[in-house]
């Protein structure tokens, strides 16, 4: 971000955050685009790095013997971008956050930045941008550098958040999903479905009567716990896009294992369920935003599973399956029905623009 | 879910397994075919074919509405959103039908065409309610169970007098083409001999069970409506188990919860006000069928897209190496097709069938495939 001009500057009208919009003045760099960052970015994530006004970010880490970095970038166009349970702010920090984490990962910095179509209400950009800043001071990890951009009317879609994490892993710590082994525990941290179904309740004529809300949320927090009590969990994963099958799948695939899941262990809420039904989807392909897959050896399942169960975020906690030897990388499924099939990949897409 | 969950118990399902284990002779051959795609797609889903004896064979019928659509009718619907700049608006699953000249309705969409999914086809009379400068048509396809929500809204625009709204009118009929089947073994050596239909379920809400008494009786074929849950499909196989064993054909019903022998009467009338028998269509993988589909009244042809477009539909053969047509007919599996799982996937559908997760290869590629190659015993 660009920095606050030293020299005091003469009376700049403040934004009207009550009916203005942005306009392509906003993102050229000049008097409005400082005062943009000033009064909405700067105000809202709230930081010495920001304040700095510099450019980047600077800042030192000191790592220890065998720990690690890592970086992970997300951008996010969902539609709408209000959602019961969340908005593209929120989902924006957690949705980088966990990829940090899914690395086994303490998090330490987030940058951001933002494309914004002429015209987007300031109004509503406060609404996000606020809503970012608190999801950040949540989780404890400060905004530190970001970007603004804004796009001709019709060239975006309200506005795109496009944000970048890093943190380090710790000494020992390795949950790539190369390492799931014939044997292994497969956990997942609650019921599946819920942010793509809220998304979807949104979305043009297709409201529900029971809101269902997003699952959205930031799970460094959990991951720190779960990696206390079983430092050698082998894959951490959280199931997005494609939901819970396609992400079992890329395990599968990355690990050259197959997978037996217990269809009656996997938790669906009956509302998700009863959309799903209604709309003709599969919960299994749906996206999650505040859940996670871990895989692990058989005696670290039950550890972990009670220490998941002891955090609000893991509270439902449950082991659905068990990895399997075979080169074909099948995950297959033990139907509540008692059949037995193939969980597949998810082809084409299930939802428009959901993170 | 209530009213879901009952239908979906697997201890039940063991009992009705049990029970036909029980009940099948060794000596017998039993194959039924599954008409409709809903229930091809509850067998995979579900898992049923693990829970019936190896002399009970389910065959995948044509009753997938996207797959038995002609690749000349998408070629048309390419055509009206392309060239002729129209708002063309059709359900999901049929976006994804391959058309010619490596087109789909999708990939037309990424060509610059105003495609849009729609879930219902009253959205579409309300996207050419807020775009009245633009000619909006839709797509419609479906068996009888679609077909009443398109005669709604064509009676609807008519009655608000819209001007620029339009139906590209798909519907084919379940009897005609179950009729076509059972014909079939006497003009073709090939075709398969089957031992009884798993009837329509949602079909037959609107229809009624009347429509196949006629050949149940000509043919001495058994037909058990059944619904799409699990359990239901169990049941059904174990009720045409035990027509075959007593030498019975008759029309028998499982689906008595939505069922009734004579249909939904209002939406019967609706779809005669609007439509009238074509006298023959083109079906993918089934041909030329006589008396097979709808077409709409001349009193409603200014909502007929055929009229106004002047449409000319032209029959485009499928890929050579496609087995859709013997799939669709149930004399192949999914497997015997080369093309089958190799260039031919759910990304990258060659044949219809391919396509709706409740075409019969799409359905064997999702959820079956691991039954086809070793795989370690757990």
């Amino acid at each position: 971000m660009t920095g606050r001009s030293p020299v005091k500057r003469g009376y700049v009208r403040p934004l009207n955050f009550r009916d203005g919009v942005v306009d392509m003045g906003h993102g050229a760099g000049g008097r409005a685009s400082a005062q943009l960052i000033e009064e909405l970015f700067v105000a809202a994530f709230d930081n010495p790095w920001l304040r700095q006004g510099n450019d980047g970010a600077a800042f030192s880490l000191q790592l220890k013997p065998g720990e690690r970095m890592v970086m992970a970038t997300d951008a996010h166009v969902v539609s709408p971008l209000f959602f019961p349970g969340g908005d593209i702010g929120s989902l924006s920090v957690h949705g980088t956050l966990n990829d940090v984490a899914m690395g086994g990962a303490r998090p330490l910095y987030l940058s951001a930045s933002f494309i914004i179509e002429e015209g987007f209400a300031l109004a509503d950009l406060k609404r996000i941008v606020e809503s970012m800043g608190r999801a950040s001071r949540d989780a404890g990890v400060p905004i530190i550098t970001g970007d603004t951009k804004v796009v001709e009317r019709g060239s975006g879609d309200g506005v795109f958040i496009s944000t970048t994490g890093i943190g380090i892993i710790p000494n020992g710590v390795d949950t790539g999903g190369h390492r799931a082994r014939p044997g292994d525990a497969i956990l997942v941290s609650g019921s599946i479905g819920e942010h793509g179904v809220a998304i979807m309740s949104k979305r043009e004529g297709l409201e529900f009567e029971t809101e269902i809300l997003s699952d959205s949320a930031a799970l460094h927090g959990l991951v720190a716990q779960m990696l206390a009590v079983a430092p050698g969990l082998r894959v951490l994963r959280d199931p997005t896009r494609g939901g819970l099958a396609t992400t079992l799948n890329e395990i599968a695939g990355q690990s050259g294992v197959g997978m037996l899941l217990d269809e009656a262990a996997i938790l669906v809420q009956p509302q998700v369920e009863a959309a799903c039904e209604l709309l003709g989807l599969d919960p299994l392909y749906i996206a999650n935003e505040g859940k996670l897959i871990a895989i692990c050896a058989e005696e670290d399942a039950q550890p972990l599973l009670d220490c998941m169960r002891r955090n609000p975020l893991g509270e439902h906690a449950v082991r659905i399956g068990t990895v399997l030897e075979d080169a074909h990388g099948f995950v297959q499924m033990q139907t509540r029905f008692g059949g037995r099939r193939v969980v597949d990949w998810l082809s084409g897409e299930q939802l428009p623009r959901i993170c | 879910m209530k009213y879901i969950d009952e239908y979906r118990d697997g201890e039940l399902a063991q009992r009705i397994a049990e029970r036909i284990r029980n009940e099948v002779q060794p000596e017998r051959q039993y194959r039924f075919m599954e008409f409709c795609g809903g229930h091809t797609h509850a067998i995979s889903r579900y898992g049923v074919s693990d829970l019936l004896p190896a002399n009970v064979r389910m065959i995948h019928g044509p009753g997938c509405p996207v797959c038995v659509l002609p690749i000349g009718r998408i070629d048309l619907a390419v055509k009206l959103a392309l060239e002729d700049g129209a708002i063309l608006c059709s359900y999901g699953d049929t976006l994804r039908v391959p058309a010619s000249g490596g087109l789909s309705l999708l990939r037309a969409k990424a060509q610059g065409a105003d495609i849009r999914m729609i879930y219902s086809p009253s959205d579409a009379l309300k996207i050419a309610e807020a775009n009245p400068e633009r000619e909006v048509v839709f797509l419609a396809i479906g068996f009888e169970t679609t077909t009443p929500p398109t005669a709604l809204v064509i009676r609807d625009a008519a009655a608000r007098g819209l001007k620029n709204f339009s139906v590209l009118c798909c519907h084919v009929l379940t009897p005609a083409a179950i009729a076509h089947i059972l014909a079939a073994p006497e003009q073709d050596a090939a075709a398969v001999e089957l031992d009884g239909f798993v009837g329509p379920a949602h079909v037959s809400i609107i229809i009624g069970s009347e429509p196949y008494a006629e050949f149940a009786r000509q043919y001495r074929k058994p037909v058990v409506i059944a619904g799409f849950e699990p359990l239901d499909v169990m049941q059904a196989i174990l009720m045409l188990v035990r027509q075959v064993n007593e030498g019975r054909a008759e029309v028998e019903n499982e689906f008595v919860r939505a069922v009734g022998r004579n249909g939904n009467s209002a939406a019967l009338t609706l779809m005669d006000e609007i439509f009238e028998l074509r006298e023959s269509f083109e079906w993918r993988g089934l041909g030329e069928v006589p008396f097979s589909a709808l077409r709409i009244r001349a009193e409603f042809a200014a909502f007929d897209a055929e009229k106004r477009f002047d449409l000319h539909y032209r029959a485009v053969a499928d890929n050579k190496a496609c087995e859709c047509g013997p799939i669709l007919r149930g004399q192949k599996k999914p497997t015997d097709c080369r093309l089958f799982g190799s260039v031919c996937t759910p990304e990258n559908p060659m044949g219809s069938c391919m396509v709706s997760n409740e075409g019969a290869c799409a359905a064997h590629y999702a959820y079956g495939r691991y039954k086809d190659i070793e795989v370690v015993a757990v």
